[in-house]
């Protein structure tokens, strides 16, 4: 609360007393006090048990649908102390954040079931003859409860962390309306079955079955996308050890890539697969002879043209990987140059996917900022100026402009930094890689070698 | 893997399954032609239901295919009491024969797209339906049976609570009869099996249980309306297995490309690693291991040879079965040490780690250290290295012979039995 400014205090003692006032007023109204408690204890007790789980855009809590029956189930003057009982829900949250959020949600609750009264709606008691009249009530009453909450969470948020109130109420609106139309289908189910069907508590364990059941293949889920993560990062890793110089290079590519994906405004599913692609490029390697990777010789044309193949190689070995799809063409084509003399293809232009074109770049800055057997990391800037130096022959302008503007609001850690120690470490017969097929240095040279 | 799976698909189980199922069908279709079928209406929108539901049936971890909103619908028809103020005075064979003609209605967009059915599946829940109509409708009796009486007296609650009970017996059935399924194609034991349909079936089946029930009691009330309302929770249950299913399959096909490294990089020969994995599955499945260390399994078969990345020079042939037995097992730990980063995949790291051992030693008894899967996997692996990918049936004996010189210390004795079957098998399928 100290950290608070004062005018946040202020608004959130009014809120807190505002639903002390709706509380007292309650306790003057008839509801049916056995099932307050039960629905209270159903809600804090979910809500700590079982607290949101979320994970590409779905959240999924279980409490909720308690709370949006609940003004069905015991009117207006019940639900706000079903809302109230989100004081009891055990979070990490400090005493005063709690305390917040149970006088809101007691208010949101009170308005929403004085909006569902209002709209003609029946109180502990459904019949067959209000089908499907109830709906709109319902509705209504949901879409009244969404909107108190976004506008008392509007009111903290931005007299707090001064934010406009605008960006924060259209953000939290946007977030959370289908969630609330979703969460108040339950709540109108349980509430069909605990005074319709009349099969009290018994209704609100079958309802939140299948939600339980969706919850728990929900957070398999999330895990599973968790462990896949970690085994692709570290099997790309075991890739890498044939080339010490290159560990962790996939990983920084991809996130250079993302940086820059995020910048021109990629969709977050594409963000994704992009992420994959980037960590994948260079699988293709596996398929070239480690000796032709750390010769030091300067390479003969079907050495060179071996090497060439990597990217193919890639792709021949994921393309059972159904998801990846859009990422194929990036991995394939990392190594194709908008003036047209890029491998495999030589494709010039817009020819060149997009993903390719990211990678294309983020490849590169890498390559430079990391430290090679045979010398040393650049700096960023230096790094910058190449690209800038190559940007329309090899690089796509767009992607490096990217880059670089992405690059000033989130510093790039270079793997590079402790390259003497690193230096010390090695052996001296590690072989010297006088070619790097990614920096773009090389990539001149090798042009004017071939041509 | 599939194509062999379908293919010793058609047990003689599954056909008297099928058998049995299409027998049922048949004299429901002849009883319920028997009378005029009275509310139609309802029989039609179930029906409806159903057969979207089938429609948009998933397949689950373990090839395991279901239809979470056709069985629910099925089951909320065989449950449902009043609708509205009036009793249903549908039977048992109307329960049946609605399910059979909405199931095969909802097959057709599949079929369509070349994807058969699969009819074990199918059989499978007009059978579990059958089960559950036959424990409630006669009871029911068109509003004047014993559950009848619960309903007219307004214990709800009681009648909740027995439609519940006889899901959840439908729903046991349902697990029996997969696993006997399974058992057979698999040549498994039966009790790993059934443990592993329970835990396959449990989450989504207590899913489909609970909305069967809750359409079948808010149809009192809502009539139609339950359908559509009380299929939203369903279909988030479905759309998360969806997901579910996803990405486990998504990680198998990583962890199939991704394993081709040692291939691609020239370590071992094309395809090794990959028929190593599916000798593997089939020795496992026949030995009875449970569906999780079925996954480990062949995710420690794909990746046994990733050590192999970090030796300087490639072994001739990548055959292992070659290599000094110390060379062997410094190999397996390079691997397992490299899996075991991952920070995941332990038991796999684990199994990989000690494929090269053997599974006793002179003067010793048998190492229970060291996990089946191991075993299972050393066997694989030296069989394959033998063989590869040749068909000649005098090259594929003399592996066995070998395998089973080696059967004292090397090789786990009802590992190469259960090899020797599947080499068998597989080769009698012309695969």
């Amino acid at each position: 609360m100290k950290n608070l400014p004062l005018a946040a205090r202020a608004y959130v003692g009014a809120v807190v007393t505002a639903a002390c006032v709706v509380l007292v007023l309650a306790l003057r109204h008839p509801f049916n006090i056995g099932w307050v408690i039960v629905l209270t204890l159903m809600y804090a007790g979910l809500e700590s048990r079982m607290p949101m789980v979320s994970g590409s855009n779905v959240y999924l809590g279980m409490g909720f649908p308690v709370g949006l029956a609940s003004y069905i189930i015991v009117g207006p003057w019940g639900a706000a102390f079903v809302g109230a009982g989100a004081v009891l829900v055990l979070t990490h949250y400090t005493v005063v954040k709690r305390v917040f959020n149970g006088a809101q949600f007691a208010l949101c609750a009170f308005a929403a079931g004085q909006a569902y009264v209002a709209f003609g709606g029946s109180v502990g008691h459904l019949a067959a003859s209000d089908f499907p009249r109830v709906l709109l009530p319902v509705l209504v009453a949901d879409l009244v409860h969404c909107a108190v909450n976004a506008l008392l969470l509007m009111g903290v948020v931005s007299l707090a962390e001064k934010v406009s109130p605008k960006q924060v109420l259209v953000g939290s609106l946007l977030k959370s309306v289908p969630g609330y139309l979703g969460y108040g289908i339950f709540g109108l189910l349980m509430a069909v079955l605990w005074v319709g069907v009349d099969i009290g508590v018994l209704a609100g364990l079958l309802v939140l079955m299948p939600l339980a059941v969706a919850r728990w293949a929900f957070s398999q889920y999330a895990a599973e996308q968790q462990a896949y993560e970690s085994t692709i990062h570290t099997l790309v890793q075991a890739v890498e050890t044939k080339d010490h110089y290159t560990r962790g290079h996939s990983e920084r590519v991809s996130r250079a890539s993302v940086m820059v994906a995020r910048f021109i405004g990629m969709r977050e599913d594409r963000l994704n697969a992009l992420r994959y692609a980037g960590i994948l490029h260079d699988v293709g390697k596996l398929g070239v002879p480690t000796k032709l990777l750390q010769k030091t010789d300067k390479l003969s044309e079907e050495e060179f043209a071996a090497i060439k193949l990597h990217p193919v190689r890639g792709l021949e070995m994921l393309s059972d990987i159904e998801f990846l799809d859009e990422a194929f063409k990036g991995i394939l084509h990392h190594h194709e140059r908008l003036d047209g003399r890029g491998y495999p293809m030589g494709l010039a232009g817009m020819q060149i996917p997009e993903f390719a074109r990211v990678i294309a770049v983020a490849d590169a800055f890498d390559s430079m900022t990391s430290t090679r057997s045979y010398r040393h990391a650049r700096s960023v800037e230096d790094a910058i100026t190449e690209l800038q130096r190559c940007k329309g022959s090899q690089f796509d302008p767009r992607m490096v402009d990217a880059l670089i503007a992405s690059l000033v609001k989130e510093p790039w850690v270079a793997s590079g930094v402790d390259d003497e120690a690193e230096r010390a470490d090695l052996p001296e017969s590690v072989s010297v890689n006088s070619v790097d097929h990614d920096d773009p240095t090389f990539s001149v040279a090798f042009r004017d070698d071939t041509q | 893997m599939t194509t062999l799976t379908r293919r010793l698909d058609e047990g003689r189980g599954t056909l008297l399954l099928v058998g049995a199922a299409f027998v049922l069908v048949v004299v429901s279709v002849v009883m319920a032609l028997q009378h005029p079928l009275h509310q139609a209406g309802i029989a039609l929108s179930f029906g409806a239901f159903i057969a979207v539901g089938e429609a948009v049936r998933l397949t689950l971890t373990g090839d395991r295919e279901a239809a979470p909103l056709g069985a629910a619908g099925a089951l909320a028809y065989a449950l449902i009491g009043r609708f509205g103020s009036e009793p249903t005075t549908h039977t048992v064979y109307d329960v049946v024969a609605v399910t059979a003609a909405a199931s095969l209605v909802g097959a057709v967009p599949h079929i369509m797209a070349g994807r058969s059915p699969r009819l074990d599946v199918l059989a499978r829940r007009i059978l579990s339906v059958g089960v559950a109509a036959a424990l409630f409708r006669p009871f029911y009796d068109s509003g004047v049976g014993v559950l009848g009486q619960l309903e007219m007296d307004h214990k709800n609650g009681w009648l909740a609570s027995v439609m519940v009970a006889i899901a959840v017996v439908a729903g046991v059935f349902d697990a029996v009869i997969a696993a006997l399924v399974r058992a057979d194609r698999d040549r498994a034991p039966f009790l790993s099996s059934l443990h592993s349909e329970f835990r396959a079936l449990i989450g989504l089946g207590s899913a489909i249980a609970a909305t069967g029930v809750l359409i079948a009691l808010a149809a009192q009330v809502m009539r139609l309306w339950a359908i559509p309302v009380f299929v939203i929770p369903l279909m988030l249950t479905q759309f998360s297995f969806r997901r579910y299913a996803g990405i486990r399959n998504t990680y198998a096909q990583t962890i199939r490309s991704l394993s081709r490294v040692t291939e691609v990089g020239g370590y071992t020969e094309t395809g090794h690693s990959r028929r190593v994995s599916e000798l593997a599955l089939g020795v496992g499945r026949e030995l009875g291991l449970s569906d999780q260390d079925l996954v480990d399994l062949e995710y420690a078969a794909l990746m046994h040879d990733l050590g192999q990345l970090s030796l300087a020079e490639p072994i001739p042939g990548g055959a292992t079965v070659m290599a000094m037995p110390d060379e062997q097992r410094r190999i397996a730990e390079m691997g397992a040490e490299v899996i075991r980063q991952t920070g995941v995949l332990d038991r796999v790291a684990v199994i990989v780690g000690r494929q090269a051992e053997p599974y006793r030693r002179p003067h010793e008894t048998v190492d229970e250290t060291i996990p089946l899967a191991s075993r299972i996997i050393k066997a694989a692996n030296a069989y394959d290295d033998m063989v590869g990918d040749s068909r000649e049936s005098a090259r594929r004996l003399e592996a066995l012979e070998r395998l089973r010189l080696s059967m004292a210390y090397d090789y786990d004795p009802r590992v190469v039995t259960s090899l020797a079957h599947v080499v068998e098998r597989s080769n009698r399928l012309g695969l």
